[in-house]
């Protein structure tokens, strides 16, 4: 029972996003707004139901799974990709390994600022 | 005894329980390899899953439309494993409230740099309009970049095919890549994961540690939202077509 209960609050979260995003017409998926709802909840309740926990670490434990459907979705687009691959392979591969390594430098660099800089001014 | 099995797959072949199955089967078995593997992340389960898949419905002559039938319940688990997504948030709380401004500054940065290092590098190269407009949100999870692909003139399953590519690779290079540029911390580590290589990027870093996984929930449900708002304008500020 306790699955459903928690599969039930996930579905009821998802379902008050999407209709938020359709009533305002935001460019905005509806489960995200949907989780910013229940991260909000969460912070208000201070704590995690038990159901909900389980429910959402079965969910997330195989997240990779939840893509396949969409990543055999390649063979409608053998066409496109074959006349297009060169800019596609090269775009993908650039933009993933630059911004990988951008967020990750400046993360650094701006956390590191923001734990030394206190410390300066204490002593 | 032919005509018996041409009837059991004929009737197979239109009901959704074959391909949902053969997903999950897909997936076990490219999960199976992967763990025998010791975890090498050039085995990443979701290629080899889908390459599974795809052999299978090239020998059977099968077409995606049907196929996806079937696994359709597995693709629709991602809105409300979207939705689970605040409860590793919730419990890096103490953690984000020391870093959220980092984080948050590090996130859009993250969004722009993906969105249009990708967009001028297939543009240098000569990519189609429609083709720049489907890449361009190939960074945020599934479900939010098809969305976005739509609102912005693209081809909403091609997107689809670029995300999760880009979530393959970014899964495949990332731990190297942040070793070879001494970069240890795990929640430094999340979040470029995260910005990057949104869920599939989530799940891979679940299995470094809790932590880097949390934090690249985190920057995954940021930049899906920061490239929403963003993207929209920024193509539109693009000379394309």
């Amino acid at each position: 029972m306790t699955f459903i209960q928690g599969i039930a609050i996930l579905l009821a979260y998802q379902l008050v996003g999407e209709v938020a995003v359709l009533w305002t017409g935001a460019p905005i998926p509806g489960p995200v707004v949907g989780m910013v709802l229940l991260f909000l909840t969460l912070c208000l309740r201070r704590g995690v139901a038990e159901r909900l926990d389980s429910t959402a670490s079965a969910l997330l434990a195989h997240l990779s799974l939840l893509f396949v459907p969409a990543g055999v979705g390649v063979i409608v687009h053998v066409q496109r990709i074959g006349a297009e691959w060169l800019p596609l392979a090269a775009a993908l591969l650039l933009s993933t390994v630059l911004t990988l390594a951008f967020t990750a430098v400046l993360l650094r660099l701006l956390t590191r600022r923001a734990t030394a800089a206190p410390r300066q001014e204490g002593d | 005894m032919a005509d018996t099995l041409g009837a059991i797959w004929v009737y197979l072949a239109a009901s959704p329980l074959l391909g949902l199955t053969v997903t999950l089967l897909a997936y076990i078995g490219a999960h199976a390899l992967y763990e025998r593997a010791g975890a090498n992340p050039l085995l990443n389960p979701v290629a080899v899953a889908v390459a599974l898949l795809i052999g299978l419905l090239v020998l059977t002559d099968t077409a995606y439309a049907t196929y996806f039938e079937g696994a359709q319940f597995v693709h629709f688990l991602l809105g409300p494993a979207t939705v689970a997504l605040a409860v590793p948030l919730y419990r890096q709380l103490p953690k984000l409230r020391r870093t959220w401004a980092p984080v948050l500054v590090a996130v859009v940065a993250g969004v722009a740099v993906a969105a249009l290092s990708a967009i001028t590098t297939a543009w240098l190269l000569g990519a189609s309009t429609q083709t720049l407009v489907s890449l361009a949100p190939k960074s945020v999870t599934a479900p939010v970049a098809m969305g976005i692909a739509e609102k912005i003139g693209g081809l909403p399953s091609l997107t689809a095919v670029l995300v999760v590519a880009t979530g393959i690779l970014g899964a495949v290079v990332g731990t190297k890549l942040f070793d070879l540029l001494g970069i240890r911390d795990d929640s430094v580590r999340g979040v470029a994961m995260g910005v990057t290589s949104h869920g599939i990027g989530t799940a891979r870093a679940f299995q470094v540690s809790r932590e880097m996984g949390a934090f690249a929930g985190l920057a995954m449900a940021l930049s899906a939202f920061a490239t929403a708002l963003l993207l929209p304008w920024l193509v539109r500020l693009l000379p394309l077509g």
